[in-house]
């Protein structure tokens, strides 16, 4: 595969990194006549932190008024109500709850509610411990009170970003995955190309978007006026039946100096997570679950909501933070022209996302005086769930496309008509927990144990390639060999 | 609108093509048999190891071979219709069942009976929990075996199976014979849960470790697996710290046990059994919503496929007969409930008529044990008794009721083993 871009490649704009930030960004871009490609070290986009985090959609009394953190929360935060209709996105305003349980943790509501305020969050008010087991009647007799945030609320990481690629790739942005930046060339003091692993693309700007990787990229141009630390962050996450004896949305503690606390969080599919704790770490890659992170997390969710369903835990999983050296967001100019941070954009940086999307924005858009698409597409195609037709519809899609009438995922009743359809949309799929993650194939309690097989095979079949190169998720997380040399 | 059917069949393996078998030869005329695989067979089509049919048919057969034979017996069968490609999505109260097929879509067929005959499926490493990264390489026995056996790859060279299942017993056979290296087989009890004579052909005969009272409690590598952290656990099954050692690998199986496949039943509404996962039934695999029947293992997980046949082949007979309007009323209904030293019993029910009927009863042993009465109890008083030099819970025991016995029965009953 290598050197497949070797031919001269030029764009406008280079997008270095899939995740939310990245793709946000490249959707915002794509409203202009701007050449843009989004480059990607992974077999899919939303590889990194975007994969793993508490998924909040958070009001934005945490960060400190004036701070890029605070002023991106809330705008992002505002865009994401406008946004989900239109990207047709999986967002459930559940509203958030910071609790207290004494004098001195009421004291801190105050200072959230007054901070929020003057950040601009809307709707803000305390509410008594009686009030707040109305709505969440599992929570800690102990609560006292708790903030009452009606504009927080929960989404699919995952389904965000893809949304935002898929809208940006149907007005003509490129996605390139497997694609590792291993440098960037600066002439003069201006950024010239970006170097990958499958050739060099010419760049006259590039936004690094990187994640934890973000203080790296911005080496490779000579700035280093930031570091970028992880902060691992892990969870457990319940099945559906733990929502009756836990929560329905987003129960916070009062937060510390370097984390917004142990919490308990319903998800859009249902479930219910608990965590994360705060470790840092020098590893960008450790994703490891350990026992006594899992301990820790019990026991502060416990305070929060004493019941907890041990037997309905499903999975274990860590996300890292990408913590930067300037405590805020690194937005913006850098001294080296024509590269634009978007680093150290750990939380809130999902609800931030679309804000910080149009603040990148404006500023190319303001130096090149791009035009706005005169063929913008809105929103992106359609993705059928067969689940969720009634029989009529159901009917109706199968006489179309047979695909539909084969059931693959028998758990959460996926078709291979969707299955075929998440592999060949706009960035669409080419690993197994791609087709994961845009489908639900293989997420219920089999967990792929019967259609993991079957998935392989569409994968193979629909992107003309061998079933020993079908991946797991990871670049070289391949699945299945070709036998060799049989004792029989 | 759709047609009568006599009996609409729910899974296509050797429980649903031996239902259909006996529903015929009992008289029933319009049989449906709805299957999602590619081909009827089911689990047996990827099990081409010898040791099927000893019992059932006195002969030994690979898996394919079974499901060859209970085809053949209603290929020819003008009663019998098997649809393949066709996944059920729902059952209702009355008998409707719809479907889904790629040629004809979505069909609602009408029945008088329904036998559910879905199967078991394996389970994975959530419900075990084995903390670490996600990387590649950690399957499903079954899946793994699939792959292995029906389209020809292999999951990896350097491989451990974690839980004795005989899934997993057979797995370490079959990856030796492809010329993998099978490092060792995890068993978290301190005993096996596979057939004593899978342990002796597919891992003393290879000379692969089998450890008991241990797991794995780490896996090691970011795309792919490198290795795993093993652990020795104490009798509440926790890893002992300090007892932690390293095995490298490439693969991990997954055989940590069955269970049966109950989504349709629990939607339909038929009460399950919390011990066997699967339907409560009757001597006649009749389930709590008169006119559904359930045999094999979607009621309760068989070593043998040939005891899901037998079973199979009650369904299909009493669902023939109530089709027909042929059923003879029940007169008492007594409970069959797992007494000392048994983990489940099978029927949970007894629904007796004035027509006498043998009833055989099969247990799973809670604990492995040596010499052992196993008595059936009945308002105090003892029906039957049966000496046993071994029993274990990984291999089913049965007994049969003889009919001048089942005539005389008017209390529940109580099946119990102890050391004789
Ligand atoms: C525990 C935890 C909980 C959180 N909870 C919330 C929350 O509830 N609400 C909220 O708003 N935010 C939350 N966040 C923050 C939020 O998840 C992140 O801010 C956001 O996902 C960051 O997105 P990103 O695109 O900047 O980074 P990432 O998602 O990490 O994306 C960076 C991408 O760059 C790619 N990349 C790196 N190097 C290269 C290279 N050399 N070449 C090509 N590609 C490269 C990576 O593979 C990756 O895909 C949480 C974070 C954590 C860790």
């Amino acid at each position: 595969m290598k050197g497949i871009y070797s031919m001269e490649r030029q764009a406008d704009v280079v997008v270095i990194g899939g995740g939310i930030t990245g793709t946000a960004i490249l959707s915002e871009l794509a409203r202009y006549n701007l050449r843009c490609v989004l480059v990607e070290k992974e077999p899919d986009i939303a590889a990194g932190t975007t994969k793993a985090n508490s998924a909040i959609l958070h009001a934005g009394f945490d960060a400190p008024t004036g701070s890029f953190k605070a002023k991106m929360n809330v705008k992002g935060n505002a865009l994401y109500h406008e946004l989900e209709k239109e990207l047709n996105l999986d967002i459930k305003w559940t509203g958030s709850f910071v609790v207290a349980f004494d004098d001195d943790g009421v004291e801190t509501l105050k200072e959230l509610k007054t901070r929020g305020e003057a950040n601009g969050v809307p709707g803000l008010e305390i509410w008594d411990g009686a009030k707040v087991r109305e709505k969440e009647p599992n929570l800690s007799k102990d609560i006292k009170a708790a903030l009452w945030a009606p504009t927080a609320g929960i989404c699919w990481p995952f389904g965000a970003a893809q949304a935002f690629a898929e809208n940006a790739v149907i007005n003509g942005a490129e996605v390139l995955r497997d694609c590792e930046v291993t440098g960037i060339t600066v002439k003069d003091g201006r950024v010239e190309a970006v170097e990958t692993s499958e050739g060099p693309i010419k760049a006259k700007y590039v936004v690094n978007a990187a994640g934890v990787y973000a203080d790296k990229i911005s080496a490779m141009a000579g700035d280093n006026s930031f570091t970028v630390k992880p902060r691992k962050g892990e969870y457990v996450l319940f099945d559906k039946t733990a929502q009756k004896s836990m929560v329905s949305g987003i129960v916070f503690p009062v937060p510390t100096k370097t984390s917004k606390g142990i919490l308990v969080c319903a998800t859009t599919h249902g479930n219910v997570f608990i965590g994360p704790n705060a470790q840092e770490l020098d590893d960008k890659e450790d994703l490891s679950v350990t026992s006594a992170g899992m301990d820790e997390i019990f026991a502060g969710a416990r305070k929060l909501c004493p019941e907890i369903p041990g037997g309905a835990a499903i999975t274990e999983f860590a996300g890292l933070r990408a913590a930067s050296s300037t405590g805020d967001f690194v937005l913006g100019k850098s001294k080296v022209e024509g590269l634009l941070q978007a680093a150290g954009i750990q939380s809130p940086g999902l609800t931030s996302a679309p804000a910080i999307a149009q603040y990148i924005a404006e500023i190319i858009v303001g130096e090149t005086g791009a035009e706005k698409r005169g063929d913008y597409k809105k929103g992106r195609p359609e993705e059928p769930v067969f689940r969720e037709l009634d029989d009529e519809a159901k009917a109706a899609l199968i006489k179309k496309d047979s695909h539909y009438g084969r059931i693959i995922c028998r758990c959460e009743t996926i078709t291979e008509g969707e299955i075929v359809d998440a592999i060949n949309r706009p960035c669409g799929a080419r690993t197994v927990d791609g087709v994961k993650r845009r489908t639900r194939a293989g997420m219920g309690r089999c967990q792929g144990g019967f259609c993991g097989p079957r998935v392989i095979e569409i994968l193979s079949r629909e992107l003309g390639i061998s079933v020993p190169e079908v991946r797991k998720d990871g670049v070289k997380s391949y699945m299945y060999y070709e036998k060799e040399g049989a004792a029989e | 609108m759709s047609e009568m059917y006599d009996i609409i069949i729910v899974g296509g393996g050797p429980a649903g093509l031996s239902a259909a078998h006996s529903a015929v030869k009992n008289g029933a005329k319009k049989i449906i048999v709805l299957e999602r695989d590619r081909e009827a067979g089911g689990i047996l089509q990827q099990c081409v190891h010898n040791g099927f049919g000893l019992h059932h048919f006195k002969e030994e057969l690979t898996g394919p071979g079974y499901a060859q034979r209970c085809y053949d017996l209603i290929k020819d069968c003008p009663e019998v219709e098997v649809l393949v490609d066709t996944m059920v999505l729902e059952v209702h109260d009355n008998k409707e069942v719809i479907a889904v097929n790629p040629e004809r879509g979505l069909m609602k067929l009408q029945a008088k009976t329904v036998i559910l005959t879905m199967g078991c499926r394996e389970r994975t490493r959530g419900a075990i929990r084995i903390p670490g990264y996600r990387p590649a390489g950690v399957y499903t026995a079954g899946a793994a075996q699939r792959m292995v056996n029906m389209e020809g790859y292999i999951p990896g060279h350097k491989i451990v199976i974690l839980g004795s299942g005989d899934i997993g017993l057979i797995m370490a056979r079959r990856m030796s014979l492809e010329g993998c290296k099978v490092q060792a087989v995890l068993e978290i009890c301190p005993f096996s849960n596979g057939l004593t004579r899978n342990i002796v052909q597919c891992l003393n005969d290879y000379d692969i470790p089998l450890y008991l009272s241990h797991t794995i409690t780490g896996i090691k590598g970011k795309d792919r697996v490198e290795g795993i952290t093993v652990s020795k656990v104490d009798d509440k099954m926790r890893p002992i710290p300090g007892t932690e050692f390293d095995i490298e690998c490439d693969t991990v199986l997954l055989s940590v046990g069955l269970i049966p496949e109950n989504e349709i039943s629990r939607e339909l509404g038929i009460e399950l059994h919390p011990r066997t996962n699967g339907p409560v039934v009757d001597q006649h695999r009749e389930t709590s919503m008169t006119g559904i029947f359930a045999a094999g293992n979607v009621v309760h997980v068989h070593d043998l496929v040939d005891f899901v046949s037998d079973e199979a082949e009650i369904a299909g007979k009493y669902a023939a007969l109530t089709a027909l309007g042929k059923n003879a009323a029940s007169d008492r209904d007594l409970a069959v409930t797992p007494g000392a030293g048994v983990n489940t019993c099978v029927p949970q029910h007894l629904r007796l008529s004035s027509e006498s009927e043998a009833v055989r009863l099969f247990m799973r042993a809670a604990q492995p044990k040596r010499k052992v009465k196993l008595s059936i109890m009945s308002g105090g008083q003892e029906v039957m008794k049966k000496i046993l030099p071994v029993v274990k819970p990984s291999e089913m025991i049965s007994v049969e009721i003889p009919a001048e016995k089942t005539a005389a029965l008017s209390d529940d009953i109580t099946v119990s083993i102890e050391e004789a």
